[in-house]
């Protein structure tokens, strides 16, 4: 049975989520950015899937921020895939397949 | 590619460019609904996050938080932290809609996540020209097929133990390295360099902020820091 709390709480966290996605669009609509910030906003798409990526790879340890294993071992044929096809599905079959067999063996 | 650049790309174009994405989406939302059945959840609540407030990372993370008891309020304030790097995407792809009405630029937002997100921005560095039913045909699809395929990894979820086990998760990084490499494919030139570049310093920054940090504001953090170096560094 879905309580009417558990409705709320996640009405509340799409609006948290909904807030940050559509507010540029409509800043964007009525006012014009500096050059600056849009100079800026040129790098976001790389910087921001880097981290992405970056974030898979890392683990926050105990003390110290540590190599996520399994996951760099799979992002290795996963890079050399994109790099050679060019092709998200082709890249994101051979991630999954890669990880699969990693698993297996080593988790 | 045999049509003339000023070609409108329509609805239908937006479908096709979202079909190569599709299998990340299908087994990360498959993934999801499993999890969440796992986390206690029931499939109309499972069908409720997918619906209102998709977003796959934050919907793994209320599932994690709400089985160890977390009181709503952290909940929600995690939710609001782990998609807090929308609003960047956001405003770097809202001025090319800026032409569009305000209804279809709140659509935009709306349904904005890291993929759709990725694959608009890839194909603005190829040069290709946006149309609003362009991004509605990618919105769309994506938004459809996330709903549905966590829906059914709820469904069958009982039978299945662990996700993770297959590789599933993986998708999502796969699906980066993928939007990563297409995005600086498509970079001209002389501007490799600085690229790569800015690529080892995110490597460093989110090495050195996840010491201290959560993985998703290591995320927000690096991406700005590392964003005002590029500029300061371009020739």
């Amino acid at each position: 049975m879905t309580t009417w709390t558990m409705v709320l709480l996640i009405a509340a966290c799409a609006l948290v989520t909904w807030l940050p996605r559509v507010i540029p669009f409509i800043l964007v609509k009525s006012v014009t950015l500096p050059s600056f910030v849009m100079r800026l906003l040129a790098y976001i798409p790389i910087c921001i899937l880097s981290a992405l990526v970056f974030e898979s790879l890392f683990t926050e340890g105990e003390h110290m921020t540590t190599v996520a294993w399994l996951n760099f071992g799979a992002f290795i044929p996963t890079l050399f895939i994109a790099l050679w096809t060019k092709s998200l599905s082709k890249t994101v079959i051979v991630g999954v397949i890669t990880m699969a067999i990693l698993r297996y063996f080593f988790a | 590619m045999t049509e003339p650049i000023h070609n409108e790309k329509t609805f239908f174009d937006g479908v096709k460019d979202c079909l190569p994405t599709l299998f990340g989406y299908i087994s990360i939302g498959f993934a999801f609904g499993v999890v969440g059945i796992a986390s206690h959840l029931s499939t109309f609540e499972i069908f409720l996050l997918s619906l209102l407030v998709y977003a796959g990372a934050a919907q793994f993370i209320f599932c994690g938080l709400f089985v160890a008891g977390t009181p709503a309020s952290a909940i929600i304030l995690t939710t609001f932290i782990v998609n807090l790097r929308h609003f960047l995407m956001a405003l770097s792809v809202a001025p090319t809609f800026k032409k569009d009405s305000m209804l279809r630029n709140v659509g935009f937002g709306t349904l904005l996540t890291d993929e759709t997100y990725g694959v608009a921005m890839t194909k603005l560095a190829q040069g290709q020209r946006l149309s609003a039913n362009w991004m509605d045909g990618l919105n769309m699809t994506a938004y459809l097929s996330w709903i549905a395929a966590s829906v059914i990894g709820a469904v069958v979820g009982k039978w299945i133990p662990n996700p993770e086990s297959w590789g599933l998760d993986f998708a999502l990084t796969a699906m980066f390295v993928a939007l990563l490499i297409l995005n600086l494919q498509s970079t001209p030139k002389g501007k490799v360099t600085h690229y790569l570049l800015l690529i080892l310093y995110m490597g460093i920054a989110m090495f050195v902020l996840m010491n201290f940090l959560p993985g998703h504001l290591a995320v927000l953090i690096s991406t700005l820091l590392v964003a005002l170096i590029g500029v300061l560094t371009e020739k």
